[in-house]
């Protein structure tokens, strides 16, 4: 799989992110965001950080990077798409994920092992991952806080786009689970089409050897299991 | 020269922990009678342009391009002439 790692002025988890794919063999580019070139990849990632210092509102400069443009064409044309964290701030802010990272509930920066509930095994991302599934997957943001207006939340109830939710250690996703104030514990959403994928859990800091958890290698093997199938 | 001063200001339906946060500690400071704090952007910008229907035109898509999310944030502006120096 060719996997392309967009850096922008502030990402700081682009090179965790090439090398979580690289280490399970992938050919994996970190692209400049000044660039024009997706250099044809499989799947681009939009990694965490603080891309333009998190300026106006955290990813709303991002979208005026040149290379935007071309991860929203490839989007569009039905390429996958993942963003991490202020990745998944950046594809709500460009308008290729609907709803938007609010400040954190709490006010404070949260770095911590979380627990997500897969929602959904029906997106390239967590495919043959069983619904209810509880990964242990760390969080560190202080805009993780998702918001969207009523109809829109029903919206994506109905069309099974709630990808990942806060829960607990059983998977409960209760108020006491959600670290952020998140409406309906929201941890990720997918799109209509199911292609472009935001999540604020790092699944490439939960990935590589030496580390507490390594569930995020699951959400890595659905991908490549999608890519396996369709190819 | 004219300057914009802009407002953006989170939609009434969207919690501002912010806010609460402020109306928390101005209670502890003894304001009791504060009921409520939300907590906005204000944003200056110079033209240099006399034509305040040509600046409005520009103020009013900057603002709805960029400055504020319509998912949260509503906005507003006053236009005014900027004092030579």
């Amino acid at each position: 799989m060719r996997v392309s790692v967009i850096t922008f002025p502030g990402s700081n988890c682009d090179r965790d992110t090439q090398r979580a794919f690289s280490e399970r063999g992938h050919t994996s580019n970190l692209v400049w965001h000044k660039d024009r070139d997706l250099q044809n990849p499989d799947l681009v990632v939009l990694p965490g950080g603080f891309s333009y210092g998190d300026y106006l509102r955290c990813g709303s400069l991002a979208r005026f990077s040149p290379i935007v443009n071309e991860v929203v064409a490839f989007a569009e044309s039905g390429g996958l798409v993942l963003g991490i964290c202020n990745g998944f701030q950046i594809l709500t802010e460009c308008d290729l994920l609907p709803g938007s990272l609010l400040m954190n509930s709490g006010l404070t920066f949260i770095c911590q092992h979380q627990y997500i509930r897969v929602e959904s095994a029906n997106t390239p991302f967590t495919r043959n991952i069983p619904a209810g599934r509880v990964l242990d997957i760390p969080i560190a943001h202080k805009e993780g806080n998702f918001f969207i207006d009523p109809e829109r939340l029903k919206s994506l109830q109905d069309n099974d786009q709630i990808i990942f939710r806060y829960c607990d250690r059983d998977g409960a996703a209760t108020s006491e689970a959600n670290p952020n104030g998140s409406l309906d514990n929201i941890a990720g959403i997918c799109n209509i089409q199911r292609n472009v994928l935001g999540m604020m859990p790092h699944p490439e800091r939960a990935s590589t050897e030496g580390v507490v958890s390594r569930d995020g290698r699951e959400i890595f093997a659905a991908i490549e299991d999608y890519f396996d199938s369709s190819r | 020269m004219l300057q914009a001063k802009i407002f953006i200001r989170l939609k009434p339906n969207v919690l501002d922990p912010q806010g609460k946060a402020v109306s928390n500690s101005l209670h502890q400071l003894g304001y009791v009678k504060v009921v409520e704090t939300r907590v906005s952007k204000y944003i200056e910008i110079s033209f240099d342009d006399d034509n305040e229907q040509a600046v409005e035109e520009q103020v009013q898509k900057i603002c709805a391009d960029l400055l504020a999310n319509p998912n949260t944030e509503n906005f507003t502006y006053t236009i005014e002439k900027m004092g030579t120096v």
